[in-house]
C-alpha cells in the first residue's frame, strides 16, 4: 500500500503543546503508535492539542489508542483536546468514548477451601442426579420394550437392521484384527512363561480359558462402546440439538420407541454374534502363534482344545454379551438425551457416553466373575 | 493496489455446481467500494452459495473472484490471510462459537491477527459491542444465552472486529421481528457511514432492500438478471423480478 504509515510530531507553542498526526493509523500499527504517544512529555504545557486533520484513515483500534493517549494527558491534569477532526473521525473516536467500560468476566472467587468443599459437594450430588435419572430412563426403555413386546409390530424392522449393520456387521474387521492380535500376544507371552517349566503345552489352556472367558468378550464389547455408544449418543444428542426430538413428541412419535428401541435390539442381537466371532479369531490368532513358536499343530491344537477347556467356559463369555450390549446401548442413549444446547454438549456427552459404558462393562463383568465362582462354572 | 480501484468484489464468469446440479453458469457481478448491495432471488437460485464463494468458503468449478482486487483462488497463504482479516462475514445463524462467550468470540481474530496487548484488546472488544448495540452485561454471556437478535449482533461484532473493508452478510434480518429487522438495518447503515465499509448482503427481506441497499442485484437463472437501484428494480420486465417488487408485500411498501 503506499499510503504513509501513521506518525506523530509535537512541537511546543508557549504553554500549548501541539502534536500533529498524520499518516495511515491502522491495527497493525496500534501498538507502535501506543508506544510513541506513551512517550510524549508536555512537560508544563498546560494545554495539548492533538490536530488530527492529517490522519488519512483511523480505524477503531488506532482510534482507541488516540483516545487512551487523550484519557491519559487528562488524567495527568492537561487540557487535552482532538483538534481539527474530519466529521468520520470524530463520529468515531465519540463512539468510542460512549463505549469506555472494558469488559469484566471474571467470576467472583471464593475462598480456596470453601471452593473445594463446595466442588466436591457439587460433583457428589450430580454424580447422584445422574444415577437417579439413569435409572428412571432405563425404567422408561423397560416399559416401553415391554409394550413393544405385546405389539412386535411396533418395532421399527428397517431402523433395527439400519443399525445391526452399522452396529454389528460394520464392526467385524475391527473386532476380528483386535482379537486375533490379542490370542497372538496371548500365545507369545504365555509360551515365553511356560517353556521354563517345559509346559508348552499348556498354552493352549491359557489361550483357550482367556480368550473364551474374558478377553473375546471384553475387548469386543469396549470397542463396540468406543464404535456404536459414541454413534449413539451423537447422534440423538444432534437430534436434541437441532429440536427433532421435541418434533417427534409433537408428531405423537414416542423418541423412545422410535430411537431407543431400535439401537437397543440391534446391540443385543449383534454383540453376541461378534463375541463368538472374537472368540474364533482370538483362538486363531493362539493357535497360529503356537504352531509357529512352539510347533503344536492345528491337529494337536484343536484336540488339547477339547481336552482342557470345557464348553462352558465358551458360555460364561457368550451369556455376557447381551448384558454388555443393553449397559452400552442404554448408556449411549441416555447421554444423548442429556445434550442440551450447544454442539460442545454433544462432544461431552460422547466422551462421557465412552468412560461410562466402558466403566459400566468392567464392573459388571467383575461382578459376573464372582456369580460364576460362586455358582462354581 | 493491484486491478481497479471502482469495485470491492468482482466476479466474472463463475461457474458454481455440486456435483451435477449447476448452480451459477457464467455468472458476472461487481459490488462497488463503499455500497450496500443486495442480492436477492428465488429460494434455491444459490445467494448463500455465491456468497461462499466471494468468502472462499467454496472453490468455483470455473471463473475468476477478485476481492479487493486480489485473485482469490491465487492467493498464497500469507496473502490469504490478509484478505481474510480485511472481510467480515456474519452467517445466518451467527455462527458464534458456543464454548466461548460474546466477548472472547468477539475477540477470536483480534487476538489471531494481531499482537495487541490484552487491555487494548478489552477495549476494542467493549467498543465494538458498543457499536453494535449490545448491552455490556451481554459480554460474558454464551451464545447459547442469548436471543436471536442478540446472537446475529455479536456475529456482527466479531465480524467487524478487524475494521473490514468488506463485510458479507446472509440474510441478516431474517429472523428477527420487524422492529429488531429494523433496527439491525439501520445499524447496517450506520455502520457502513461511519467505518465506510463495502457491505455484500443476501437478503429476502424487502424492507432492507428499501432502506439501506445502494443497489440490488437479481439472481435468477443461474446468473445475475439484473443489477441496480430499486428504481430499475420497478421498472424491470422479468416476471420473477415484477412479482418480487410489485407483489402484496412489496405494494405496502411503495405506499409509505
Amino acid at each position: 500500500m503506499a499510503a504513509l504509515a501513521g506518525r506523530i510530531k509535537s512541537e511546543r507553542d508557549g504553554a500549548r503543546l501541539v502534536v500533529s498526526l498524520g499518516g495511515r493509523w491502522g491495527i497493525d500499527e496500534a501498538d507502535r503508535l501506543d508506544g510513541e504517544l506513551r512517550r510524549l512529555a508536555p512537560g508544563p504545557a498546560k494545554a495539548v492539542s492533538i490536530d488530527i486533520a492529517g490522519v488519512e484513515a483511523l480505524d477503531t483500534a488506532a482510534a482507541l489508542v488516540l483516545y487512551r493517549a487523550r484519557k491519559r494527558l487528562r488524567a495527568d491534569g492537561h487540557a487535552a483536546e482532538f483538534a481539527r477532526a474530519r466529521p468520520e473521525l470524530s463520529a468515531l473516536l465519540d463512539l468510542i468514548e460512549a463505549n469506555d467500560a472494558p469488559v469484566e468476566c471474571r467470576a467472583p472467587r471464593e475462598p480456596p477451601l470453601r471452593a473445594i468443599v463446595a466442588h466436591v459437594g457439587r460433583a457428589t450430588i450430580e454424580a447422584l442426579d445422574n444415577g437417579l435419572k439413569m435409572l428412571s430412563f432405563f425404567g422408561l426403555t423397560m416399559t416401553t420394550l415391554a409394550r413393544a413386546a405385546i405389539r412386535p409390530w411396533r418395532i421399527r424392522g428397517t431402523a433395527l437392521v439400519g443399525h445391526m449393520e452399522q452396529a454389528g456387521l460394520d464392526a467385524v474387521p475391527i473386532v476380528a484384527l483386535i482379537s486375533f492380535l490379542i490370542g497372538v500376544v496371548l500365545a507369545y507371552q504365555g509360551a515365553d512363561q511356560l517353556a521354563k517349566f517345559g509346559a508348552e503345552i499348556f498354552v493352549v489352556n491359557l489361550v483357550g480359558i482367556s480368550v473364551l472367558r474374558e478377553i473375546g468378550i471384553l475387548l469386543t464389547a469396549i470397542v463396540i462402546a468406543g464404535r456404536s455408544g459414541s454413534a449413539f449418543t451423537a447422534a440423538i444428542g444432534s437430534m436434541k440439538v437441532r429440536e427433532e426430538i421435541d418434533a417427534m413428541r409433537t408428531l405423537g412419535l414416542d423418541p423412545i420407541e422410535v430411537l431407543v428401541l431400535p439401537r437397543l435390539l440391534a446391540l443385543i442381537v449383534t454383540l453376541p454374534l461378534l463375541a463368538f466371532f472374537a472368540d474364533a479369531m482370538g483362538l486363531l490368532g493362539g493357535g497360529l502363534m503356537a504352531w509357529i513358536s512352539l510347533g503344536i499343530g492345528p491337529a494337536q491344537f484343536i484336540e488339547r482344545l477339547g481336552d482342557a477347556v470345557p464348553m462352558w467356559s465358551f458360555w460364561v463369555g457368550i451369556i455376557k454379551a447381551p448384558v454388555f450390549a443393553f449397559l452400552i446401548a442404554m448408556v449411549g442413549c441416555y447421554e444423548g438425551f442429556q445434550v442440551s444446547g450447544s454442539a460442545e454438549s454433544v462432544g461431552r456427552h460422547t466422551t462421557k457416553a465412552v468412560v461410562e459404558a466402558i466403566f459400566l462393562v468392567i464392573v459388571v463383568d467383575a461382578a459376573f466373575s464372582i456369580l460364576f465362582a460362586y455358582l462354581g462354572v | 493496489m493491484a486491478g481497479s480501484a471502482t469495485a470491492a468484489i468482482r466476479v466474472r464468469g463463475l461457474r458454481t455446481r455440486f456435483g451435477p446440479q449447476v448452480v451459477h453458469d457464467n455468472l458476472d457481478l461487481e459490488v462497488r467500494y463503499g455500497e450496500v448491495l443486495g442480492v436477492v432471488g428465488a429460494s434455491g437460485t444459490g445467494k448463500s452459495v455465491l456468497l461462499r464463494a466471494v468468502v472462499g468458503l467454496m472453490k468455483p468449478a470455473a471463473g475468476s473472484i477478485e476481492v479487493l482486487g486480489h485473485d482469490i483462488s491465487r492467493l498464497g497463504a500469507a496473502e490469504r490471510r490478509e484478505i481474510e482479516s480485511r472481510t467480515g462475514v456474519l452467517f445466518q445463524d451467527g455462527a458464534l462459537f458456543s464454548s466461548l462467550t460474546v466477548a472472547q468470540n468477539v475477540q477470536v481474530p483480534l487476538r489471531e491477527h494481531t499482537s495487541l496487548p490484552q487491555d487494548v484488546i478489552d477495549e476494542i472488544t467493549a467498543v465494538k459491542l458498543g457499536m453494535v448495540g449490545l448491552p455490556p452485561e451481554a459480554a460474558c454471556k454464551y451464545p447459547s444465552e442469548l436471543s436471536g437478535g442478540m446472537r446475529k449482533r455479536a456475529g456482527l461484532a466479531r465480524a467487524l472486529a478487524l475494521d473490514p473493508e468488506i463485510v458479507c452478510l446472509d440474510e441478516p434480518t431474517a429472523g428477527l421481528d420487524p422492529i429488531g429487522a429494523a433496527a439491525f438495518d439501520g445499524l447496517v447503515r450506520r455502520l457502513q457511514r461511519t467505518l465506510g465499509i463495502t457491505v455484500f448482503m443476501v437478503t429476502h427481506d424487502l424492507d432492507s432492500l428499501w432502506a439501506i441497499c445502494d443497489r440490488i442485484a437479481v439472481l435468477a437463472e443461474k446468473q445475475v438478471l439484473v443489477v441496480g437501484p430499486m428504481e430499475v428494480m420497478l421498472q424491470h420486465e422479468h416476471p420473477w423480478v415484477r412479482s418480487y417488487f410489485h407483489g402484496p408485500r412489496a405494494r405496502a411498501q411503495r405506499s409509505e
